[in-house]
């Protein structure tokens, strides 16, 4: 039974995050002005189906505190009381409460609720219509009301009354005093007769019945234990007060909090409760929401599948040269079969890309607050799909994208004024596709970036010279460096000096890349281009020497065959191939990957031009083979992560292959060896930042 | 490939254990029984760029990558050419973060020993051609010495850990040229 209950459990907790992200979405829509009912609606229905199952699951925190919730949110359906904006943000730190108990609940702990008390006491003021709603946030309020605690909260009693054999010979008798407890209440009567002893046995004059009595009067104990008063000595008897659970809990509190004194602790705890809560990573859902008709598709295509592996064993029995033809087709519908079913169960993967953005709108309503600016939020291109895998890791780097343009991009609002600029500043977040990569933008209409600034500052830590001459483009790619931070004060937001390099290294593990644009005084956008899955990927085939290696093949930009007269050597070890009118450096795989250390003969080799970013190199290799589709294996599985190499993949004969990372290779060619110095220097600036 | 065949080993003790036994270079070497997944013919193993010497590439075990550690080359032996008789041997290991399979090459399969707690010596200093820190125990089974291997060990340390590998004949590319 406790086994079913837990596959249940399971569910509840996903649907309530589900719903607490909803009534979030709610939440921030009403605090934008907001006055549709229906929006109001959906937050009460979600309180609603959470306190429903909480009270299923014995999570009585949950329950009681989402009841009082939905309380308050039902008042305001009804027109009894406003959305405003203090209300709203109370509901909005209840949902962050539930979300920690609900979580708490969900790795089996034990959930610390003294801010979910505190929260449920704030919000029952609000319900209660207390006149200053901007009051309700002091200790010192919940302290006055604490003074009044009432007793009536008590709704009932149960009593265990079971009398020894010789009570009757005392001259009392039991059906007197029930009598006298029914005049009282309501009451419910559960007579225990197990201790009779069959007929012959039985003695006239013994008590032989026990009672389990539920009372539901609001008296006091003692008129109860006047009516047992004479039998006393006489039975064992267990009177309980039955106490509305809520109301218990409330008294509890309220005792807590004057034994800790002016909620000090009750503050303390609450900080300790959040620094948990930022700790624990959040665990990446297990589950995966399909909907039936995508899995009925992929049956059917497993059906399919089923019938050509028959028809072909049929053909495999006895195969003659004149079923050639029919096994020939048969093979051709196999490779559809197989590559519907891929794309099906691939698609399963596939979510909108509003699950990332979603969170978006709470985070932006918290940081400009604290900020005091005033920030706009729009979203586009929600819609877009990609690869729940991909999803999940390019979330951290978007939340620190959006900070750091609410941070550094976006101006205060007087700046703004005088920038003849509106007082609320926007930030943008679009998706869109483009070929196998989805693009994610994130904006700013903000104060662009000073390219002078990043320059000087670039000086100052090492990465260029002075008499560097760099694009724009150049410029702004340094923010992406190592140690780099512009922002003149560390802020709690971003400006660590640590993250945007991060970010960097994140989406290009990913195999994406991220470009910069910005005007000054007009805005900022970060472009991330990341591949729409991790899983499979069309890869171009090619040898050198005798290995076959794969590339991406969405990052291959062309491949040619070289002509000796635009190959020229810089300094000793770079060479460079003039195409068109770009100058690519050219990375010797074979000299590389330690195959062949012998220099090759560049006439007529085989070039592959390869783009990471706006970057591009040229790869020299032997022989280019097919194009095709290919698995992606890790290699750290079982063995460790190699430079330059983002994985293996096996190939139709069986064999492994390895595929390449063009990022890495970059890192391990001769090209980044030229910023060596650098990146040591740059190395020991951190080190000095951090002991100041 | 020759089927591993137990021995008889008469009477069960509970502190016997199971050791695969292969051999190097004309020593007999043991594993305990219970790392090997199965044993493989020797075939083509794709090489990894610029990894140690003594990894002879990745191979497609049923879908899963899998490396293959040629022992002869990390307990410095001279190396031989494969042949029929040619094993690798698949073990399954817990790792220093997680549960890793691989493959090491060895000449060729011997025998499945019980040997039991009592009969376990402790290596003797020696300054053989293995590393004695990968020697577990030895044991003497008619009259010949088989070498215990500590599998997990000679892997978590003497093949992943990078202190080791660094002292190791590692080709890098040397990038300065």
């Amino acid at each position: 039974m406790s086994v079913d209950l837990d596959q249940f459990k399971g569910i509840f907790f996903e649907e309530s995050f589900e719903n607490l992200d909803a009534m979030e979405t709610g939440l921030l829509a009403l605090s934008e002005g907001e006055t549709d009912l229906e929006t109001v609606n959906t937050i009460f229905r979600g309180a609603h189906s959470i306190k429903g199952g909480g009270a299923a699951f014995g999570f009585d925190v949950v329950s009681s505190f989402t009841h009082v919730m939905e309380e308050l949110l039902d008042k305001m359906r009804n027109g009894e009381m406003e959305a405003d904006f203090a209300s709203v943000n109370i509901l909005l730190e209840s949902v962050d409460v539930l979300r920690e108990l609900l979580k708490a609940f969900q790795d089996g702990l034990e959930p610390d609720d003294q801010r979910a008390l505190a929260l449920k006491l704030k919000l029952e003021e609000i319900r209660d219509g207390a006149s200053g709603v901007s009051e309700i946030a002091t200790d010192s309020q919940i302290e006055v009301e604490a003074g009044d605690t009432r007793d009536e909260e008590i709704i009932g009693w149960t009593i265990h009354f079971l009398p020894y054999e010789n009570l009757l010979q005392t001259g009392n008798d039991p059906s007197l005093m029930l009598r006298e407890l029914a005049g009282l209440g309501e009451m419910t009567l559960q007579v225990h007769t197990q201790r009779i002893p069959p007929l012959a046995e039985m003695e006239p004059e013994k008590c032989y019945l026990s009672w389990d009595i539920e009372l539901k009067a609001p008296v006091e104990r003692d008129a109860i234990t006047e009516i047992f008063e004479w039998v006393e000595d006489d039975c064992d008897l267990d009177i309980q007060p039955v106490v509305q659970p809520v109301e218990r809990r409330k008294m509890e509190r309220r005792d807590e909090e004057r034994r800790t004194g002016e909620g000090a602790g009750l503050e303390r705890r609450k900080e300790d409760r959040r620094a948990v809560g930022k700790d624990a990573a959040p665990a990446p859902s297990a589950t995966i929401r399909v909907s039936t008709e995508r899995i009925d598709e992929i049956i059917d295509m497993v059906g399919e599948l089923v019938i050509t592996q028959s028809m072909l064993s049929q053909l495999g029995e006895d195969l003659d040269l004149a079923k050639l033809e029919k096994l020939r087709e048969g093979l051709e519908q196999l490779e559809r079969n197989s590559r519907e079913l891929q794309e099906g169960v691939m698609s399963i993967r596939m979510q909108p890309i509003s699950f990332a953005f979603n969170r978006f709108p709470r985070m932006v309503h918290d940081v400009s607050q604290k900020l005091s600016k005033q920030i706009r939020l729009e979203t586009s291109g929600e819609d877009t799909e990609m690869d729940k895998t991909v999803m999940e890791k390019i979330n951290d780097p978007l939340v620190h994208l959006v900070r750091n343009s609410i941070d550094h991009g976006l101006e205060t609002p007087d700046e703004r004024l005088e920038a003849g600029k509106e007082e609320e500043g926007i930030v943008r977040l679009n998706a869109y596709h483009q070929g196998s990569f989805v693009i994610i933008e994130v904006s700013d209409d903000g104060s662009g970036l000073d390219r002078e600034r990043i320059f000087t500052k670039a000086i100052e830590r090492g990465l260029v010279k002075e008499s560097d001459e760099l694009s724009d483009d150049q410029v702004f790619r340094l923010l992406l460096e190592a140690g780099f931070s512009t922002a003149e004060q560390v802020s709690d937001l971003s400006g660590r000096g640590v993250g945007l390099d991060v970010v960097r290294k994140n989406i290009e593990g990913l195999g994406g890349s991220i470009d910069i644009r910005s005007e000054l005084g007009v805005g900022t956008t970060f472009a991330i281009r990341l591949p729409l899955t991790l899983a499979v990927l069309d890869g171009q085939l090619f040898k050198v020497g005798n290995d076959t290696f794969i590339l991406p093949l969405s990052s291959i930009v062309e491949s040619l065959q070289m002509d000796q007269k635009c190959i020229s050597g810089v300094a000793s070890d770079i060479e460079l191939y003039r195409l068109r009118d770009e100058y690519i450096p050219i990375i010797d795989l074979s000299k590389t990957f330690s195959i062949n250390e012998n220099p090759k003969n560049m006439e007529n080799a085989l070039l592959v031009v390869v783009e990471l970013g706006e970057r591009h190199v040229g790869l020299l290799i032997d022989e280019l083979l097919g194009q095709q589709q290919v698995v992606i294996k890790s290699l750290e599985t079982n063995y460790q992560r190699v430079t330059g190499i983002s994985g293996a993949t096996i190939l139709g004969d069986g064999t492994v292959s390895l595929i390449l990372d063009v990022a890495g290779l970059i890192e391990m060619s001769h090209l980044d060896q030229n910023n060596g110095g650098k990146q040591q220097k740059m190395a020991n600036n951190n080190l000095v930042l951090q002991e100041q | 490939m020759e089927a591993v065949k137990e021995r008889e080993t008469g009477i069960a003790d509970v502190n016997e254990n199971q050791y695969l036994t292969f051999m190097l270079s004309g020593e007999e070497y043991g594993v305990d029984i219970l790392t090997v997944q199965e044993l493989r013919g020797w075939e083509d193993a794709t090489p990894i760029p610029n990894s140690p010497s003594f990894v002879s590439g990745i191979i497609n075990l049923r879908g899963v990558v899998v490396p293959i550690i040629n022992l002869r080359d990390r307990f410095g032996l001279e190396n031989r050419a494969f042949d029929a008789t040619t094993v690798v041997i698949i073990v399954k290991l817990a790792g220093n973060d997680r549960e890793r399979v691989l493959g090491i090459v060895v000449d060729a399969v011997s025998e499945v020993y019980s040997i039991s707690g009592s009969d376990l010596k402790p290596p003797p200093d020696m300054d053989g051609a293995i590393s004695i820190e990968f020697v577990k125990h030895l044991a003497t089974i008619d009259n010949k010495m088989i070498i215990l291997l500590d599998i997990n060990r000679l892997i978590n340390e003497g093949i992943f850990s990078k202190k080791e590998t660094a002292d190791l004949d590692v080709h890098e590319i040397s990038v300065e040229e």
